[in-house]
């Protein structure tokens, strides 16, 4: 297999401590930047569905929003990979503890938010996107897994399209069990073509095992305590532009990552 | 449009649903004009409704090296896989191309949350889960697909689809482009739903559950019956088995209408079938037959009729058989994948099983009893919550658009 060879145009983040790509450079670079509010302001969304969305869809449209700003490219016209290990969580604990105790109590709306493409179904209908969309997970490998489906689709149909990862914390009993402590998000659109907007080349490789690479802290501890961060060894190079880095693509392989910068 | 894909071979497929485990029960049961729904028997409350439940799927145990797995879905995984020779067709498969050359690509809605709300229904006395429910990696959407790559034995790209009512529709869009890519040599796809406390619950606070057997396309539906199956595909190239039934296609787009209401044109699904039909390199009258989405939901079946009586002439057959196995959900793609398949095989059209009254939008195409005919080309649409289309295309060994 040669390298999938893609290209970056657009990065999005959000974590409590860091509001957007910029605010990593700026960590990166030595200054602490100025953590954002608490909810994600997913500004794309119109203002009454952002006042009804879950945390889930507010963190992912609002990376969504970001990295595609950043392109310049029109929403509408990227195909969507939507990748979260765990879901909404917070639904999960509130059906599963519903359930337990008065299940025709079921909140309708709190059930169709639970489908794990809620976030990519609120992002198409709020962008007007008609371009093919899917929702995946793969466990802690769930950045890797997506970024790896992302490439196939901008390689095998010559489209640019937008990958998002996203997890929020977890809650109730289920929360101890998945282990997932803060939220993060991030988001990139990727390109089969390098364009005016390019940021950097990625070159991809499967390889048999996933060494991930190290990571100095705080990124460490954020990595550790959110799936979704398993992409911060990317999103770090990112920053420079240039770099290898390995990720988990499944429990038994690994994807290497080559970064070249494009002038 | 698209450019045209090279086909891909169907070397292995197979589906356990309420009308019964692997290929010749279902073939059985759709000529018998069978259904599999019986009265609400399963959910922790009482509940008026119709299900389509897999017998014995709660008894199954599985390995004892596979035990942390165990849960209802897993286990209606693993009896899925015993069917129709596939387990020994994976082995192969990987004997030929490697453990790592082999992706596992299976769509569900739920995965296992069923073994997650039974985890709620008795925490212990700390408030958490109970010492037997502490197993992770059941309590993540990932659960069905790890499992399966683990009892398989596959090292491969390992991916969830979880897209609601598309999800094991779309997997074989994964599968095709990461063959196309050199990426694999093969691929398993597939899906698994169960029932569970969330779905028959979550959907009744919808008022989409019929308190009847759901009846598509009937002029008096009045919802859903929600079922539950699992179902599998090896998928490889074509020039390794060249007189096996083919992928000849795939559509994929969004309604970008409403979260859980089709788009009231059928735009999302039309592109899907257009994007399909494309790759397939067909046009609309040389598809001999559709197995429809065809829910029993009001508006699922009005927008999906429409689309048929535009798209296509009166000699394209099609049918919904949820009236059969009722609507498996994240399983819908690769139950109705199977029987798309079937009907090639055996030249059988399945009747619109619940049609009794036909809605007048229903055109000239539907066939609501069982036809023999000669299929060469079928067609599968798959659509799902949030807006998400899918259609696959498939076509009998040596057909060439």
């Amino acid at each position: 297999m040669s390298a999938l060879r893609i290209y970056v145009e657009g990065v999005g983040l959000w974590s409590p401590q860091l509001a957007d790509f910029a605010a990593l450079q700026s960590l990166l670079g030595g200054t602490t930047p100025a953590p954002p509010p608490g909810r994600p302001a997913a500004a794309t969304l119109p203002p009454n569905e952002r006042r009804r969305a879950p945390e889930s869809v507010l963190l992912a449209i609002e990376v969504a929003g970001q990295a595609v700003a950043m392109s310049g490219r029109e929403a509408a016209t990227l195909a969507c990979v939507f990748a979260s290990s765990h879901g909404d969580q917070p639904i999960t604990d509130y059906m599963c503890a519903t359930l337990a105790l008065a299940p025709a109590e079921l909140s309708p709306i709190r059930f169709h938010n639970s489908v794990h493409n809620a976030p990519v179904g609120y992002w198409t209908i709020a962008t007007g996107c008609h371009a093919p969309s899917t929702a995946v997970a793969a466990q802690r490998a769930s950045f890797g897994a997506g970024l790896l489906e992302a490439a196939s689709q901008v390689l095998t149909d010559q489209r640019a399209v937008l990958l998002v990862c996203s997890d929020t914390a977890g809650s109730g009993p289920l929360g101890e069990v998945t282990d997932c402590h803060q939220p993060f998000g991030c988001a990139l659109v990727l390109t089969s073509e390098r364009s005016s907007a390019t940021l950097a080349r990625l070159d991809l490789q499967l390889t048999p095992a996933h060494p991930d690479s190290a990571l100095d802290e705080p990124l460490a501890g954020w990595r550790a305590g959110n799936p979704s961060a398993a992409s911060l060894p990317l999103l770090a190079m990112l920053t420079r532009a240039r770099g290898r880095c390995q990720l988990a693509a499944a429990a038994t392989l690994g994807l290497q990552i080559d970064m070249e910068k494009v002038a | 449009m698209p450019d045209v894909m090279t086909p891909l071979a169907i070397t292995a497929y197979t589906a356990t649903s309420a009308i019964g485990q692997g290929r010749a029960a279902h073939l059985d049961a759709l000529r018998a004009t069978r259904s599999g729904l019986r009265p609400n028997d399963f959910s922790g409350a009482p509940l008026a409704c119709w299900i389509g439940r897999v017998d014995g799927a709660e008894d199954v145990v599985l390995p004892a090296a596979l035990g942390v797995w165990a849960c209802r879905n897993n286990q209606l995984a693993w009896l899925a896989l015993h069917q129709d020779g596939f387990l020994e067709r994976v082995q192969a498969a990987c004997a030929r191309y490697g453990a790592a050359r082999i992706a596992v690509l299976l769509g569900t809605s739920t995965a296992s949350i069923g073994a997650t709300e039974e985890a709620y229904r008795r925490l212990d006395v700390d408030g958490g889960f109970a010492d037997d429910m502490l197993r992770p990696a059941i309590h993540a959407p990932h659960s069905l697909a790890a499992f399966v790559a683990t009892a398989l034995g596959l090292e491969g790209p390992c991916l969830t689809v979880s897209t609601a009512c598309s999800s094991s529709a779309k997997v074989f869009a994964n599968a095709e482009r990461m063959i196309r890519l050199g990426l694999i040599d093969a691929a398993v796809v597939g899906g698994v739903d169960t029932l569970c406390d969330s779905v028959l619950f979550g959907f009744n606070a919808l008022e989409l559950v019929s308190p009847t057997p759901c009846r598509p396309f009937d002029a008096a539906r009045d919802g859903i019956s929600i079922g539950e199956a699992a179902g599998f595909a090896l998928l490889e190239r074509i020039e390794t088995a060249p007189d096996a039934p083919q992928l000849l296609g795939y559509g994929e787009a969004s309604d970008a209408h409403h979260m859980s209401t089709p788009h009231p044109d059928g735009l999302g699904a039309e592109l899907a079938l257009r994007d399909a039909l494309a790759r397939a390199g067909l046009d609309a009258p040389q598809v001999d037959y559709i197995n429809l989405h065809g829910t029993a939901s009001q508006k699922n079946d009005e927008v999906e009729a429409a689309l048929v009586g535009r798209a296509f002439p009166a000699r394209t057959r099609a049918s919904s058989t949820k009236g059969f196995t009722g609507h498996t959900l994240g399983a819908a793609g690769i139950v109705e994948a199977t029987i798309a398949l079937l009907a090639i095989e055996h030249g059988l059209i399945p009747g619109n099983l619940g049609g009794d009254t036909p809605d007048p939008v229903c055109g000239a195409s539907f066939a609501w009893r069982n036809e023999q005919q000669r299929v060469d080309v079928a067609l599968s649409n798959s659509f799902g919550f949030g807006g998400n289309n899918a259609c696959l295309a498939f076509a009998r060994a040596g057909f060439a658009a």
